[in-house]
């Protein structure tokens, strides 16, 4: 294997492993710039992941063929839609602590995920293998280009549009009224209320869209790499993408920057196994690459982080 | 003393928490019911499998006690207003640092050598957490992100020493450890129907005792719980937010950290290479919210949380109910004890009928 295509497929392995992380992170970023804390995106993932398996699975039995997965990413949508709505009662209406609604999240998605698929599937601890998952769409003569062609450009949908999403993300916190209200909510949320915000509705919709893009995350793990849902599909991603959301400093294309390196970490391990002098690293300390890299890193360069000014604080107009 | 006892335990403080866990049984059964499985056959076999015999029931003993270990360490931790989501790592390598005293060291007497195997768990557990907690008090790195990369590495840290230096010959574990390093009760596990009882279970509840005094009647102990509360005041006052906050993690670190070691030491007598994370460090986190971070409430919601995990092994031989329903009602419970306001909406039309009584 020659070293163009070898660097070609490194950059393709790392977009691979990154398209969970960004729309995770991305999720995290609404719901925390809204104020709320959202620990629950491991959780969020974990039911797309799901709902992507079951829902792609029955598409595909009643002969959608390729269009299944696409069946499988809107059940997805739908799921994180409908389970963020879990932690928006508790942690908005109710004003339960919002770490602890988090980990509630992680809770019932563990349980009620596995529950579900052993019910529907006849006690099997896994979903049916999909037939087809996402395939790699080629773009026209992009994907020519020598080296970037095949990164960049050979790749799944889901990956364009994760990339596409962190503009678009990025376009609608800092340059809409939108994007203005939600950042105000969760800066000084009485401040916003003077002025005619909406503060408790701004941090629905916050955690809400959350959800969704945490779930679509999870649905591409299930669609691109495991082709079915178990209960490890997905193990730590979530917490991953709340670190890279904090390394980000709560900007998309921060959060962007930070998944992409821990893609890159990731798939580097991959890599190190085509090479003789690898069998000298123990195995294990290729796994904690990607770890370790992040603590030094956050150590080194990024140093105190820059949170929402009321991130974790319920919103409650008659406190002063 | 024994009216501030008496406090802890009050109506109020408890009621909240008892409603809370009706409801989570309650979410449960209507859970099983949607599923056409029948709530009553499974809460029934639940409840067989841990109180039906001796055996059963000292193995749920030997469930509790690491949870009550990690909840102590997350709950130390929230009193001084820090989140240690890393008891998962603390507890991993308080495994390992037992497993491998209580493999390479030998010639040592039958009690020390499992003190020093203890202690080693312990510290390496601190120690763990105190990486964390420095970290965030020097460079202000944020204590999440931190505990979460160190889970990892310390998943694979220990895997890597278990596979190049404790490895059992052919096996996917370590060898065993010396029979000195043992904290077994033999008899007690005799009598337990070879239940393996330890005494890692009485050293948990001496540990709760020691979090309550340290924590409400020592110096130390005021000074953390002032940083959680309010680091600027504490800092006006004198304290050094920076110290208590390496101190605190250090001390979580130490609970979960002998929870490992309790576990290799008590309970396996051997440290399998991790395929995923053990998941109890994570529990703590549930244990210590259900306990409201109270010592004491924690050993209570342990208890209840090694009931249900155990017994739900029980429930889906007994009524084919898969034994995931029991993750669901335990992140009810915590959702109802998180959204209080639920639970005492609920509770409202009993207080008002109270009230009216009186007025009557």
């Amino acid at each position: 294997m020659d070293w163009m295509t070898t660097i070609g497929q490194l950059i393709n392995t790392t977009l691979v492993f990154s398209t969970a992380l960004i729309f995770a992170a991305l999720g995290g970023i609404f719901s925390e710039r809204s104020g709320v804390i959202n620990i629950g995106i491991e959780g969020f993932m974990t039911f797309g992941a799901f709902a992507a398996g079951v829902a792609s699975f029955y598409a595909e039995d009643a002969g959608m063929g390729a269009a299944s997965p696409y069946i499988g990413i809107l059940a997805a949508l739908v799921m994180g839609g409908i389970a963020s709505l879990i932690h928006a009662v508790a942690s908005i209406t109710f004003k339960a602590d919002q770490v602890i609604s988090g980990v509630v999240i992680n809770f019932l998605a563990a349980g009620s995920t596995l529950y579900m698929v052993k019910l529907l599937f006849e006690g099997a601890g896994e979903t049916t293998l999909l037939k087809e998952g996402l395939a790699k769409v080629p773009i026209p003569l992009l994907s020519d280009i020598p080296i970037i062609g095949e990164g960049l450009f050979n790749n799944y949908i889901t990956t364009y549009l994760a990339i596409i999403l962190v503009l678009v993300v990025f376009y609608v916190l800092y340059k809409t009224s939108f994007g203005l209200r939600l950042r105000a909510v969760g800066e000084h949320p009485s401040a916003a209320d003077t002025v005619g915000v909406k503060v408790l509705r701004m941090r629905y919709i916050g955690v809400i869209v959350s959800g969704v893009l945490a779930a679509l995350g999870g649905a591409t793990v299930t669609l691109t790499t495991t082709n079915t849902f178990s209960h490890n599909t997905i193990s730590g991603q979530g917490f991953i993408a709340i670190a890279a959301m904090i390394f980000g400093k709560w900007n998309p294309l921060g959060a962007f920057g930070a998944a992409v390196f821990f893609g890159f970490s990731q798939a580097i391990g991959n890599y190190f196994q085509l090479f003789a002098w690898s069998k000298e690293i123990p195995q294990e300390f290729i796994y904690m690459l990607p770890y370790v890299l992040t603590v030094i890193v956050l150590v080194a360069a990024v140093g105190r982080s820059s949170a929402p000014a009321s991130l974790g604080e319920p919103y409650d107009p008659g406190k002063r | 003393m024994m009216s501030k006892l008496f406090k802890i335990f009050s109506v109020n403080s408890l009621l909240v928490p008892l409603v809370a866990v009706v409801m989570g049984l309650i979410v449960g059964a209507i859970i099983m019911l949607i599923g056409g499985y029948d709530p009553l056959l499974a809460y029934g076999s639940l409840f067989k499998t841990v109180f039906g015999n001796v055996y059963d029931f000292g193995e749920t003993i030997r469930e509790i006690t690491p949870l009550i270990m990690t909840g102590l360490a997350v709950a130390f931790a929230f009193r001084a207003g820090l989140f240690n989501i890393g008891a998962e790592g603390q507890y991993i390598v308080g495994m390992t640092a037992a497993t491998a005293v209580g493999i390479k060291l030998s010639g040592l007497p039958i009690v020390v050598h499992a003190l020093v195997a203890i202690i080693a768990g312990g510290l390496a557990g601190g120690i763990w957490a105190g990486i964390t907690g420095y970290l965030k008090a020097k460079r202000g790195v944020n204590e999440v992100i931190i505990s979460i990369m160190l889970n990892w590495t310390a998943l694979y840290f220990s895997n890597y020493i278990v596979r190049n230096f404790l490895l059992e010959k052919g096996q996917q574990r370590s060898e065993e450890i010396k029979d000195t390093a043992s904290i077994s009760i033999g008899w007690l596990s005799t009598a337990f129907d070879n239940a393996r009882m330890h005494w890692g279970t009485i050293i948990a509840i001496l540990a709760a005792v020691f979090f309550f005094i340290y924590m409400w009647k020592s110096k130390q102990g005021y000074e953390l719980r002032a940083v959680g509360h309010n680091g600027h005041a504490a800092q006006y006052a004198g304290m050094s937010v920076k110290k208590n906050i390496v101190k605190a993690m250090f001390i979580s670190g130490v609970f979960a950290g002998l929870g490992g070691a309790f576990q290799v030491l008590g309970v396996f007598h051997y440290q399998a290479i991790f395929t995923g994370s053990p998941g109890i460090g994570f529990d703590g986190i549930a244990v210590a919210l259900i306990g409201l971070n109270h010592p004491f409430g924690i050993l209570l919601s342990a208890s209840l949380f090694g009931i249900l995990t155990y017994g739900s092994a029980g429930m889906s031989f007994g009524a084919e109910v898969p034994p995931e329903i029991i993750r669901i009602v335990i992140g009810s419970i915590i959702f109802f004890i998180a959204a209080q306001g639920i639970v005492r909406w609920v509770l409202k039309p009993f207080y008002l009928k109270r009230k009216k009584e009186k007025v009557l």
